[in-house]
């Protein structure tokens, strides 16, 4: 999964679609994993880093970013051509 | 390095345009203790879901409410509704504060006994009262309040075939201007029945009128429908006294004053539009002390207030099940109570805090209850921070109705503490268990067995 390459982030946590112009703002996890995306890495590399940065364990996590992922794609933030 | 707290992800569409002048919901600040307690203590000793009540805040607001009274009007006297909360450690509370009982049931009526209540000291209200607790209620020489014309005639016979001459007052029901106008219990005033009423008790001699009641609504946001109903039942004792020359001896204005909860739809939260006791004291002295009765045949003024003594001191401790996300992208937290132990969210947005803390990041959550039905649904909406399963929360404002309303409904009732003013935890009610469930039910000897066809799943 990757971001659209035109979507603008915050270092406060506000994501702007300018093809749209929707705006959503994001918890700094949120913001760590919506980078890590931009920068085009996978889904495992992002669990294991939170696991590595994050005081949780690997089922929280997963369970959370697959919350996250899904709601990401419902908010058309990913490039389905990728 | 140290690691990161760590809090779930979260993303939120911006919605702009939407108007709101009172800005963001401040509501999930945490609460981790009551009365000094942790939320997290009393649930690893009690369990979860977990009704606490606080002695310490029963107390106050029942001190502040005689005060608004008595500080206004000479006689004043509070009976303790049970139907309210009628676990019997909160009715003591009451009871060695100096509050009377008032009862609507035969149950409730013999609770009252139980707890020691003498009989003048227990009001029996309500429409359904049998034989037996008549006769009990003569015996103990208890005020009945007559609700209706069949009542009042059994009551007649009882008293002749018992040779006794019972304390009665009667239940009259009005227009207060409110609506929807409660008129269901007790006698017209406006229509003449209440005079109609008197007029047999009276003549027909076998009767003490002693009272005249009323309950003229519940949740009542306006102190002046109180007024209203104050001027009425004093115009039916001074006509009483006029035309029979016969003192009432109480007026009984029932209860129905607002607690700071926040009924569903109201624009504004409960806390900031519910009138204050001093308010209702205000409106239901000012008429009683200006409708014309001298100084030796003022009433005792009676006061059958529940909810707004005792909805504060309540709180249910719960604990997440689940997190789920639905289809429309709404978050949806499951949460170990429902609308089986918490009746009251039927009616009320009830306050919910998390009672541990969070950072300042919130999502809008749906919050469901166990119970595998879609009715089951605590809160529609509510701001709250994301948390995670095994997290606790808080819900406020519970005191009230919802430990005598409760369902036992595929799951037991939960165990019910106080915080005494010892700053200890005491157990007032077991949590349920099968046992006490089954123990009332009886199986016919040809319904004991029965033979399953086994293997039709491989």
């Amino acid at each position: 999964m990757k971001l659209l390459k035109n979507i603008a982030l915050s270092d406060t946590g506000f994501v702007f679609n300018p093809g749209n112009g929707d705006s959503f703002s994001v918890n700094p996890i949120g913001l760590s994993i919506l980078k890590d995306l931009q920068e085009g890495k996978s889904e495992d590399a992002i669990r294991n880093r939170v696991i590595e940065d994050y005081q949780t364990d690997k089922e929280t996590i997963e369970k959370d970013l697959y919350d996250f992922l899904k709601m990401i794609e419902q908010f058309n933030l990913t490039d389905y051509h990728e | 390095m140290k690691k990161q707290i760590y809090e779930r992800p979260l993303i939120q569409r911006i919605n702009t345009g939407m108007m709101n002048k009172f800005g963001t919901k401040t509501e999930y600040a945490p609460v981790s203790h009551i009365d000094g307690l942790a939320v997290k203590d009393l649930i690893k000793e009690y369990g979860s879901p977990l009704f606490v009540l606080s002695e310490e805040t029963i107390r106050n607001t029942y001190r502040e409410a005689v005060r608004a009274f008595k500080t206004r009007y000479p006689k004043v006297q509070f009976a303790w509704s049970y139907k309210t909360n009628y676990i019997n450690a909160v009715c003591n509370i009451f009871h060695q504060e100096g509050s009377w009982a008032e009862v609507v049931s035969g149950f409730e009526y013999q609770k009252a006994i139980n707890n020691g209540v003498p009989g003048p000291k227990i009001i029996f209200n309500g429409p359904d009262k049998s034989d037996d607790d008549l006769r009990l209620a003569i015996t103990n020489n208890s005020p009945i309040h007559i609700d209706h014309l069949d009542e009042l005639y059994r009551l007649t016979e009882l008293a002749e075939e018992m040779n006794k001459r019972p304390n009665v007052a009667i239940r009259v029901n009005m227009d207060t201007g409110i609506y929807p106008m409660w008129d269901r219990f007790g006698f017209n005033y406006e229509n003449g029945q209440a005079w109609d009423a008197i007029n047999k008790i009276i003549l027909g001699n076998r009767l003490e009128l002693i009272g005249v009641h009323c309950h003229i609504g519940t949740f009542m946001l306006s102190p002046q429908a109180y007024a209203t109903a104050a001027y009425k039942l004093s115009d039916l004792a001074l006509g009483i006294k006029k035309k029979f020359g016969k003192t009432i001896q109480y007026i009984d204005m029932g209860g129905g004053f607002a607690s700071k909860n926040t009924l569903k739809g109201s624009f504004l939260p409960g806390a900031d539009t519910t009138p204050t006791i001093d308010q209702f004291a205000e409106s239901i002295t000012t008429a009683l002390l200006n409708a014309g009765f001298t100084e030796s045949d003022l009433p005792l003024l009676i006061l059958e207030t529940g909810r707004a003594l005792i909805d504060e001191a309540g709180y249910l401790l719960g604990s997440v099940l689940a997190n789920k996300r639905l289809s429309d992208g709404r978050r949806a937290t499951i949460m170990d109570f429902g609308v089986n132990i918490l009746f009251t969210s039927f009616w009320y947005d009830h306050k919910i805090s998390p009672a541990q803390e969070f950072s300042s990041y919130t999502e809008d959550t749906v919050m469901y209850g166990p119970l595998c039905m879609n009715i089951d649904v605590v809160r529609s909406h509510i701001t709250l921070p994301p948390l995670r399963k095994e997290d606790h929360v808080v819900v406020h404002t519970v005191g009230a109705y919802n430990m005598t309303q409760w369902m036992q409904f595929i799951a037991m009732r939960p165990a019910v503490v106080i915080i005494g003013t010892d700053g200890k935890s005491h157990l007032i009610r077991n949590k349920e268990t099968i046992e006490n469930i089954e123990s009332s039910e009886v199986m016919p000897d040809f319904l004991r067995k029965h033979e399953l066809a086994s293997d039709i799943l491989k």
